[in-house]
């Protein structure tokens, strides 16, 4: 099997994929990077102000790892990829566009993510695309610290019992109902796969994911809901929610006032 | 221009003469990490190697924290000194990731450094041990106070012995 180090050893056929799968990668990063940021200011402590901002640091650091790649593949430089994409292009799980809600929320869909994204990691670090492979050992290092933080926020609301309990257990029932789309790898996933580009399928992520989320809740004493049922629609195909349309528009609106400006 | 390089596998690196390597790497000596400005990147373990391309002197970096954004003032920094001090200004800064940069790389010198600007060095170990010894005290009986702090690398951690906060690098 082939091991890709540069764009010019792929076949057209491959490259679609890859460049769907990089966006798939790239825009879960800066959307969620994007919403972390939102708690500057607000988070219920002085840490989780500077821990929010942190994590939102590393995660559109990510993105841009990513997007450089794009950038590599002619796909445009990686600020254009960023802020001149509309909803319609953006393949992120619609987990990561949801409004963060309350905290409960917040910490739950973020450990949610977490524990995908680093299976996600870990799984790419067998990559065919040697860049991918190189950049997901990194990355594994760093996204460890976001997990830590998010499983301990997660096992102290539930052990705290009553109203943070309950909106922990509210925040368990809303993200499960966007889990189909994050497992998906969209609409190349067959070539994906079979070349191993991504070499762990959704089903298998799934239930490593599963085995991995389900004795958290259960430490923290939530209820779970049974595994997700996956679905190849939505955010990977580019179908979002209203709420990706305010968070482009809040998050380009320095962008489009020059998108000349050298920063 | 992109901040990472991926493409030197098929490129024919070559050596630099000892004298120009020497040079190089003393002129790296002397870029600081400009969040952390007792300790060179050199010392921080960032220099993956020195080498020729194409004519062109070439400084492999290895990125802390890929989305650290002292990145692209550091690159600037290794261009100006090695110019200032070759008198070359045919010198190319990448960012590789053909192995992760971790804790382990800090140099021996770079420990005693952070130690001095009162940060703890990352704890190296093979199990998930976080907490370091306390830079004031030498105390091993801290706390995370903050798995983040005032850069990517860093973390807030609290020294039950000499009720002092402390900052640490985490280990990675």
């Amino acid at each position: 099997m082939a091991v890709h180090t540069a764009a010019v050893e792929l076949s057209i056929e491959h490259r679609e994929a890859l460049v769907d799968f990089l966006r798939q990668l790239a825009d879960d990063e800066l959307t969620l990077g994007h919403r972390d940021s939102e708690w500057l200011g607000f988070a219920p402590d002085v840490e989780e102000d500077v821990a929010f901002s942190s994590i939102a640091q590393d995660e559109v650091g990510h993105a841009v790892y990513y997007l450089d790649r794009l950038a590599e593949l002619g796909e445009g430089a990686a600020d254009v990829l960023a802020f001149q994409r509309d909803g319609g292009a953006r393949r992120n799980a619609n987990l990561v566009e949801r409004v963060n809600g309350d905290w409960a929320y917040t910490i739950l869909r973020h450990f949610c993510y977490d524990v995908f994204d680093t299976l996600r990691l870990r799984a790419l670090t067998d990559s065919s695309f040697k860049p991918l492979a190189q950049g997901a050992e990194k990355m594994l290092r760093e996204e460890r610290y976001h997990l830590l933080h998010m499983e301990s926020w997660v096992k102290h609301l539930g052990r705290a019992g009553g109203e943070a309990r309950e909106r922990l257990q509210a925040a368990v029932e809303a993200v499960w109902r966007d889990l189909g789309d994050l497992f998906s790898l969209g609409a190349h996933a067959e070539v994906l796969v079979r070349e191993r580009l991504m070499p762990v399928p959704p089903e298998e992520l799934l239930a490593s994911w599963v085995d991995r989320v389900g004795p958290v809740l259960t430490e923290a004493g939530l209820s779970w809901p049974g595994a997700p049922t996956l679905t190849t629609e939505a955010g990977r195909v580019g179908v979002h929610g209203p709420e990706l349309q305010t968070l482009l528009d809040t998050m380009r609106a320095v962008y489009h006032l020059n998108p000349e400006t050298r920063w | 221009m992109n901040r990472w390089n991926m493409e030197a596998n098929e490129m024919s690196l070559a050596s630099l003469s000892d004298d120009v390597l020497a040079s190089v790497w003393g002129a790296l000596d002397d870029v600081k990490d400009p969040e952390i400005p007792a300790v060179s990147i050199r010392e921080l373990g960032m220099v993956r190697q020195v080498c020729a391309l194409d004519g062109r002197i070439r400084v492999e970096l290895l990125p802390t924290f890929v989305g650290c954004p002292a990145l692209d003032w550091i690159r600037r920094s290794v261009e100006r000194q090695v110019a200032q001090v070759l008198g070359r200004d045919d010198v190319d800064v990448v960012f590789v990731f053909d192995e992760p940069w971790t804790s382990a790389r800090i140099t021996p010198q770079g420990i005693e450094k952070l130690l001095q600007f009162g940060i703890a060095p990352p704890v190296v170990s093979n199990d998930s041990r976080l907490i370091p010894p306390c830079p004031y005290c030498g105390a091993e009986s801290g706390e995370v106070e903050n798995l983040f702090g005032p850069t990517p690398c860093r973390a807030i951690f609290y020294c039950h012995h000499c009720k002092q906060p402390f900052e640490g690098m985490k280990p990675l």
